[in-house]
């Protein structure tokens, strides 16, 4: 049982568009971008992370080495 | 059979972390599905409000963040309380991860607070005891978040943290009720959400979108505190393995 | 118990009065950013006395933010501060000590030059008398809680920024029931409840802060 007559009604929100819409369009953004910022920060903290452990091993290779 | 339900076991990060990766997922997908299910009942079958017409429905958004932003913050409060009494390194690594969520969310309430505040008491923002409450609890945050980033020994910043958490969780009280009586004595407007008139598919639509936010909350937090292990135990045999399996994955 | 406390304050006296500069320009900032505001808003005796209660407590709480970083800084720099937190008698009433020391050399003489800042804003005798108390009352429990921020954030870069962020938030009660109290005696409600639920946030302030900083120390001293 759908409330609203059509999609124009439902856009309008009664009059409230702005504010419903401003609400909801500010809780969208962050929840989409907040996943987004972590999964990019894990992508390079995991590529620094490798590039120091090759690092420490070549070290450790020239040590053993000399 | 004693060892599989040892707690510990949990506690330490080698066998937390895969799996809070494979739990990720499926946190993610029921955030999804009761977030689908509270719009539906929402945004489309609730009725309108008889006194706030269409602008009420905010509510469904502005509730379930108000809820987890103080929720959080008694979770991270809990996970202080165990890193300070067992001297556990995952309730820190949980704590910090938590924090960023928990001042989105506190930040999510104010805006959505603002935004309901303009056609209900034709201002942005009202000195509401609950409004300013949230206002303090999102210093609160940022202070946890400040301290923490500006020390450098991650066992410290865990301590620390967890400190002023607990001594923020005991002033939250004391801070709510002397805002609150602030309010009272300066007549301050306040939010008078007839809870009785509430129509009973409004409140499944609110409990559903704090079950997504929940959830949600929850697959943020162990996304990030995948990383800050990572990160804290770089020089464990099992970060090592982790990061030379990724190695064979992408570089072939 | 008491020896230790009193031990503590005296020596923390004796090493305040060596740099009395900083008492004074404490007590000077505080004055300076009072004497400001109705030079910012106006000099309309009504409108200073509706704001003298905040403005007051709020440059009250700013004054004692500044000599906090200094709490257990020189002490911890020297060497002091880690064989007082190795000495057999608990921390905990060494900082006690030192709050209350702080406490006089720095919410003390605001209470004192406050009477005379109220009358810049036309403030009645009962309203003057009141705000002298709130702020006697109230000013421990800033150096209280100030306390736990100063142990935190110990030896860090930015500490003093990082210290107002941690512990403005947490003086709000006091200066809610701080300024109320005035701001009650102003309107002829009459400040009693302010006080005495002020007098509370102190003594509970005083009583639990001092173990918290203790746990603080420790935690920075590691």
């Amino acid at each position: 049982m759908i409330h609203w007559n059509s999609f124009s009604d439902f856009l309008a929100m009664g009059g409230y568009g702005f504010y419903v819409w401003g609400s909801f369009g500010v809780t969208v953004l962050i929840m989409t971008v907040e996943p987004i910022m972590v999964a990019r920060n894990r992508k390079t903290t995991i590529a620094r992370l490798k590039r120091q452990m090759r690092a420490e091993t070549r070290a450790e290779n020239r040590n053993t080495a000399e | 059979m004693k060892d599989r339900f040892n707690l510990y076991r949990f506690a330490s990060p080698a066998t937390f972390y895969p799996l809070a990766g494979a739990m990720i997922p499926y946190f993610a997908a029921i955030s999804v599905v009761f977030g689908l299910a509270g719009l539906y009942l929402g945004m489309l079958v609730a009725p309108t409000d008889f006194q706030q017409g269409e602008g009420y429905r905010i509510i469904f958004i502005h509730v379930p963040a108000s809820w987890m932003s103080m929720f959080i913050y008694l979770v991270m409060a809990f996970w202080a309380a165990i890193g300070l009494a067992f001297n556990t390194r995952l309730s820190g690594m949980m704590a910090q991860a938590l924090a960023p969520t928990g001042a989105l969310m506190a930040f999510l309430s104010l805006w959505t607070g603002a935004l309901w505040g303009k056609p209900m008491w034709g201002a942005w923002w009202v000195w509401d005891a609950r409004l300013t409450s949230e206002l303090i609890l999102l210093f609160l945050y940022i202070g946890y978040m400040a301290l923490t980033a500006a020390i450098d020994d991650a066992r410290r910043a865990d301590k620390a943290g967890g400190l002023l958490l607990l001594v923020g969780v005991v002033n939250i009280p004391i801070i709510y009720f002397s805002v609150k009586w602030w309010n009272t004595l300066h007549q301050g407007s306040s939010v008078n959400l007839n809870k009785s008139s509430m129509a009973e598919t409004m409140l499944w639509g609110m409990l559903l979108m704090a079950m997504c936010f929940w959830m949600y909350s929850i697959a943020v937090a162990f996304m990030r505190v995948r990383t800050i292990m990572l990160e804290r135990e770089r020089h464990t045999d099992w970060v090592k393995a982790e990061l030379a399996d990724k190695t064979a994955g992408d570089e072939k | 118990m008491f020896r230790i406390i009193t031990a503590v304050i005296g020596r923390d006296l004796k090493l305040a009065m060596r740099r009395q500069a900083d008492i004074v320009s404490a007590l000077f900032f505080f004055i300076i950013v009072v004497s400001l505001f109705p030079l910012g808003i106006g000099p309309e005796p009504d409108l200073l006395r509706k704001l003298a209660p905040g403005v007051l407590w709020v440059a009250a709480l700013l004054a004692t933010m500044l000599s906090l970083p200094r709490l257990f800084a020189d002490d911890h720099r020297d060497g002091t501060l880690e064989q007082l937190a190795l000495a057999p008698h608990p921390l905990g009433l060494v900082v006690t000590g030192k709050v209350i020391a702080h406490w006089l050399v720095s919410g003390l003489p605001l209470a004192l030059i406050a009477p005379v800042l109220g009358i810049q804003f036309d403030l009645s005798a009962d309203a003057l008398i009141v705000l002298t108390g709130a702020i006697l009352l109230g000013t421990p429990a800033l150096s209280g809680i100030g306390a736990i921020g100063a142990a935190l954030t110990l030896g860090l870069r930015g500490g003093g920024v990082l210290l107002s962020l941690l512990v403005l938030p947490l003086y709000i009660p006091v200066l809610i029931f701080g300024a109320g109290a005035v701001d009650a005696t102003v309107t002829g409600l009459g400040g009693e409840g302010h006080l005495s639920l002020l007098a509370a946030i102190t003594f509970a302030s005083v009583g639990f802060a001092p173990w918290a900083t203790a746990a603080a120390l420790k935690i920075a001293l590691e």
